[in-house]
């Protein structure tokens, strides 16, 4: 690991004036992608600012009716929160579906939202990487890109996002409060993470010296019709190929609101708005789900690995919509999807 | 050879080594640590404690798992700084007065070890798991355990020792 320095940030403010005075400095919380990132020389901060004692681990209700998560809550708190628990059990279902219990004990929910693609070129210091590497190329889309993005890439970047906690927050129409050094704002959900573009290196829309303070939940949970279905290379411990999120209200058989989100194919939580559309008002019914189905992935483009993602996430999409539907959730423990 | 594609890196000066006090296995212990010291080497090479092991030093394999305030963490993606004032628990530390801890033994009990180099991190997991009472069955436990690579194949030994562990509470 390279040389650097280590400051302990005393309060939000102080960790802001710190960053500002160091361009090269990153905050670090739990530390479990930056620590690895900068083992294999693809991160390397000049000085890093603890910010992991900072008063940001506390969940509390809002007004509105629904929920702050500070940034710091560890993302296995967060699972096993009674209050997620009962009012939005996909995102505890979600993050139960993401990493180990030693890396959810230490990760910060922060720090999930900020982690990087696991793209094998981008840890390589040795290939070239448009995302680590600006203007070098990328290695993936003439080489291994089984992991690899259908939907939204660009010609400089197919890497995905690879959280799954994010997913369902996507799903949840989550906002992100972000303190900076002139003010505080909050970032929908949708706007946080960016699409690749010609500017890969940008994973999200965060100015320099902005550090996330909390995830704030909307009072609607969708606690009755949700899943989180996810398909990996094995059962447990894997990053997704396909992941979906779905949060349903039903009158009677009629779905009234419906989310969709994916995880694993593109380059952030992807959510297509005439998808959605196509499920509102319309029976709970398999043609209903396909046609919703085809229309969020009338687009995708498979590349020469990973062009199977295409009718695996078409399936994956109709099955869970089945399962919100039902009201029989994807077990994180007991795997057989049903 | 130039290496093209990595930039010329900003020069560093070394930093001074910080001091910091853990208490491991219930003795309290200060060290000099320099920043990017993780945990797993602190009690390997500072503090002597060679019972966590080094697997793949990337969070990958659960072999340097320890308990920090009672929950499993992995120590190689922990910088010791990080946990100035700590109560850190390695496998040296769960057998009592010379007795055998309930995992230890139900570990020998099932023969749920070949090599035995994840064995350290295998115990210490399920000692969190144990003490985060969610796992029930064996496929709770199964999934709870998934981050611990046991490449000798032991797993449903271990899955048997830790039911027994838990059948001791």
């Amino acid at each position: 690991m390279i040389n650097f320095q280590y400051a302990r940030a005393t309060d939000i403010a102080d960790a802001v004036r710190l960053s500002g005075a160091d361009p090269g400095a990153k905050f670090i919380a739990g530390g479990t992608n930056l620590i690895d990132l900068m083992k294999y020389d693809v991160e390397r901060p000049t000085r890093l600012i603890d910010i992991s004692r900072l008063p940001l681990g506390s969940i509390e209700e809002t007004a509105e009716g629904g929920l702050r998560i500070g940034a710091l809550v560890p993302n296995s708190d967060l699972a096993h929160h009674p209050l997620i628990e009962q009012r939005y059990p996909l995102l505890a279902s979600a993050i139960l579906a993401g990493a180990s219990a030693q890396l959810r004990n230490m990760a910060s929910t922060g720090g999930n939202l900020l982690q990087r693609t696991r793209c094998y070129y981008f840890y390589d210091v040795a290939t070239p990487c448009n995302k680590r590497e600006p203007g070098s190329g990328c290695s993936a889309i003439a080489g291994l890109n089984r992991m690899h993005a259908i939907l939204g890439a660009s010609e400089a970047c197919i890497a995905t996002h690879p959280s799954d906690m994010c997913v369902a927050l996507a799903a949840l129409d989550a906002r992100v409060e972000v303190v900076g050094p002139a003010r505080t704002r909050m970032i929908a959900f949708q706007d946080f993470h960016r699409l690749p573009e010609d500017m890969p290196q940008r994973d999200t829309n965060l100015q320099p010296g902005e550090i996330v303070a909390a995830v704030e939940l909307p009072a609607c949970g969708f606690p009755a019709n949700y899943t989180y279905l996810k398909i990996r290379d094995r059962l447990s411990y894997a990053f997704a190929l396909v992941s979906v999120a779905v949060a349903l209200t039903l009158d009677g058989n009629t779905i009234t609101e419906a989310r969709l989100a994916l995880g694993g194919v593109a380059h952030k939580p992807w959510r297509d708005p005439a998808a959605e559309a196509a499920l509102r008002g319309q029976p709970a019914e398999k043609a209903v789900f396909a046609g919703a189905a085809d229309l969020l992935l009338r687009d995708a483009k498979g590349f020469e690995h990973n062009t199977f993602k295409i009718d695996l996430a078409r399936r994956a999409i109709i099955r869970a919509l089945r399962q919100a539907a039902s009201g029989t959730p994807q077990s994180q423990s007991h795997k057989k999807i049903r | 050879m130039m290496q093209t594609s990595t930039p010329a890196r900003p020069s560093i000066p070394a930093p001074e080594t910080i001091p910091i006090a853990l208490t491991v296995n219930g003795v309290e212990t200060t060290l000099r640590v320099a920043p990017w010291t993780s945990l797993l080497d602190a009690v390997r090479d500072h503090l002597d404690l060679t019972g966590t092991k080094k697997g793949c030093d990337h969070g990958q394999c659960g072999a340097c798992t320890v308990l920090v305030e009672g929950r499993r963490i992995l120590a190689c993606l922990t910088l010791a700084v990080m946990r100035d004032g700590a109560k850190v628990t390695t496998i040296e530390g769960l057998a009592a007065d010379g007795v055998l801890h309930p995992l230890q033994q139900a570990f020998i009990d099932h023969d749920a070890f070949q090599c035995g180099y994840c064995t350290p991190g295998q115990i210490c997991s399920a000692a969190g798991l144990i003490a985060e009472g969610r796992a029930n069955s064996a496929e709770e436990i199964r999934e709870a355990m998934s981050g611990n690579i046991c490449r000798c194949g032991a797993y449903p030994n271990i899955v048997a020792a830790i039911q027994q562990a838990m059948g001791q509470r």
